[in-house]
């Protein structure tokens, strides 16, 4: 996979004279006593992140954490102190910490688009006005740009809006305009600074479900800055974790939810509900821990009530469940069975928990195997590797 | 006294000679400079009244409604422009009255486009903002006599001095109100602008400025009204108008006479008052 951004080492500290402070940092100095001793800020320390190309990237965190601190490096909203910040620009990439004005210029035109939390509207200008600004400022002829500018409109459903001025529209509908701005510019790189916060709930939803949708097709790479954990869950591919400025964790949400860092972490996820992030393969034990049954046969629980017989190429040959030679049938098909005890399901890795447990449920807590996308036996769940999953045993 | 007021006394810092060398050096080496310009600035400000009193008064009252209503579409307001200027020629003072507009829409305008860029340089440069607050200050603080005598003896008499004291008078305005403007742009909206890539040049004319038009349209609005307010001085120093009305119904204690110029000039702030308020009221 291509890298789009890569963070190397970033610090930065806002004050005028960093040095002291970054001194101060490298001996293990904390951001209070930086603050104390020369005044400065410390806003982020020792940011190693690789974003891929395509990939929703979500940094999390409390406010004050540095999530904006580090995203707004990206396009130098924030200068910073040390580091670099590596943005692919065609099919080179460019530091964005030290290249010259007109360089920036150019990614900020072409290559890195943002959207801002309180939207950042030109309040004289109308909603077509606003959404060519991008294009007008790379100096886009007019006829060019109210094409695109209308091709935008109708992607996030504005067109009738075209006219108005942005403070008579809705914060919903004004952020939709700051995406369609942000989309006008085709930059390939997104970034958005908590774009839904500033939204209700019920339209936070909608337009997230909009992103994810127009995400689709338009695959651009998004950091996302977001303090809601449901909201990181639901839209990124990887999350950041951080606190006090570092980075305290990153990987994909279930790694996250799964197993914390450490308790800053923990507490973050403590009012997630697992169900809408895990799935089978995350619970699952593998078959190389399952109990031997004899002659090929594997018991895939504990409690030792349904077993399967294994052939060489991993397929399976036989179940048997209390006893009584059972039938397997895919948890896809769980509307179609009746609620026979000689049924066992089957899912693939990448079934969601809640449907597992559904399916545990139809067959009086029997264990559901899994099986890859070859048909081969891969592991099983059982009653206990849910209930542990869910309460984070 | 004491002993240290004495010794403070006997040594007086002689602040007001060296004003005196300064500007006695000025006129000594410049004057033909100075006198030029004071000419020249005479002489454009007396063909602006005189092409203005060639016209009957009536077209330029006409005139100046028709402009009234352009600038903000409203009739009423057209209407009371008119009613008002025409109290003006029924009170016999139109003369007059076209000598102090054209001063006073020169000393706007040109406040306007000196304190305008210097709002700007000061709202981005805050340095330089700390640099100009005292010398504002003083300009408007520094007592109008003070400086009419300088102007005086470098200008002499006539609309050009009038003009250019008045303009020493109101430019702060004009800089204090671009630069508050300019500086109370939203942060989100400047940080749009440079995130879409935009040219200092860009973020001044897309960005700033539109941002700041409202403030600095009040501060357009502040100069004409203070402006006005230095008719009276200017006449001291020859400028014309209603000015000179006033001081000579004071020199001759004419009660009508002074009330009669008095709401002449009342009239005209309202007037340029109502007729400049863009982007405050209704119009975006």
């Amino acid at each position: 996979m291509n890298v789009a951004v890569d963070f190397k080492n970033v610090d930065i500290v806002f004050g005028a004279d960093t040095t002291g402070s970054l001194a101060m940092l490298d001996k293990g100095a904390t951001r209070a006593e930086i603050l104390e001793k020369t005044g400065n800020v410390l806003g982020c320390a020792g940011a190693n992140l690789t974003v891929n190309e395509g990939e929703i990237s979500v940094l999390m965190g409390l406010s004050g954490s540095g999530k904006s601190t580090l995203l707004r490096a990206v396009n130098r909203l924030n200068i910073v102190s040390r580091g670099q910040v590596m943005v692919k620009d065609g099919d080179k990439m460019v530091d964005v910490v030290s290249c010259d004005e007109p360089t920036l210029r150019r990614l900020r035109q072409h290559q890195v688009a943002m959207v801002f939390q309180q939207f950042g509207l030109l309040p004289w200008r109308t909603v077509e006005e606003n959404v060519g600004l991008g294009l007008e400022l790379a100096g886009m002829p007019e006829a060019e740009r109210k094409l695109k500018v209308g091709k935008q409109l109708d992607l996030v459903n504005l067109t009738p809006w075209a006219k108005k001025y942005a403070h008579e529209l809705s914060g919903g509908m004004q952020q939709r305009v700051g995406l369609a701005r942000a989309f006008a510019t085709e930059a390939p790189i997104l970034l958005m600074d908590e774009p839904f916060s500033a939204l209700d709930p019920l339209i936070r939803t909608k337009l997230q479900d909009e992103l994810l949708q127009l995400q689709k097709t338009l695959k651009k790479t998004i950091i996302f800055v977001s303090h809601d954990l449901e909201e990181a869950l639901k839209i990124g591919n990887t999350i950041t974790i951080m606190e006090g400025g570092r980075i305290v964790q990153s990987g994909p949400p279930e790694d996250i939810v799964l197993r914390p860092a450490n308790d800053y972490v923990r507490d973050f996820i403590a009012n997630v509900n697992p169900l809408s992030v895990l799935t089978a393969w995350n619970v699952m034990r593998d078959r190389r821990d399952l109990e031997d049954a004899g002659e090929g046969w594997l018991w895939l629980d504990r409690r030792k009530t349904t077993r399967f017989k294994i052939d060489a190429q991993g397929l399976v040959v036989a179940a048997e469940r209390n006893g009584q030679p059972a039938v397997w049938v895919s948890v896809d098909d769980i509307e179609k069975s009746s609620d026979e005890a000689s049924h066992v399901f089957w899912a693939k890795p990448g079934t969601s928990l809640k449907l597992v447990m559904l399916a545990m449920h139809r067959s009086q807590t029997s264990p559901v195997a899994l099986f890859d996308d070859q048909s081969r036996f891969v592991g099983a769940i059982g009653i206990r590797d849910v209930l542990s999953a869910v309460l984070r045993r | 006294m004491d002993p240290v007021s004495n010794l403070l006394a006997a040594y007086k810092i002689p602040i007001g000679l060296w004003g005196k060398a300064f500007f006695t050096f000025l006129t000594d080496n410049f004057n033909a400079i100075f006198r030029g310009f004071s000419n020249g600035l005479n002489l454009l400000l007396d063909g602006l009244v005189d092409g203005l009193l060639l016209l009957p008064p009536v077209a330029v009252v006409a005139l100046i409604a028709a402009l009234a209503w352009y600038l903000q579409r409203s009739r009423a307001l057209a209407i009371g422009v008119a009613l008002g200027l025409l109290f003006i020629i029924n009170q016999g003072l139109w003369k007059q009255t076209v000598e102090t507009l054209v001063l006073v829409v020169a000393a706007a305008a040109a406040s306007m486009a000196i304190g305008v860029p210097l709002g700007i340089w000061a709202a981005h440069k805050p340095k330089v903002y700390r640099i100009m607050l005292p010398v504002l200050d003083l300009m408007q603080t520094l007592p109008t006599f003070v400086y009419l005598i300088p102007v005086l003896t470098l200008f002499g008499l006539g609309n050009a001095p009038g003009l250019i004291v008045t303009i020493i008078f109101v430019i702060p305005t004009a800089v204090r109100l671009t630069h508050l403007g300019v500086v109370s742009v939203p942060t989100a909206i400047i940080e749009a602008g440079q995130a879409f890539g935009a040219t200092k040049r860009q973020l001044l004319w897309k960005v700033e400025l539109p941002a700041a038009l409202p403030t600095i349209m009040a501060g357009l609005t502040q100069c004409i009204m203070l402006s006005l307010s230095m008719v009276v001085f200017a006449a001291l120093i020859g400028a014309g108008g209603l000015g000179t009305e006033i001081n000579r119904a004071l020199g001759s204690r004419k009660i009508d006479l002074g009330l009669e110029a008095g709401l002449a000039i009342v009239v005209l702030a309202i007037v340029l008052d109502r007729m400049t308020r863009i982007g405050v009221g209704g119009k975006k």
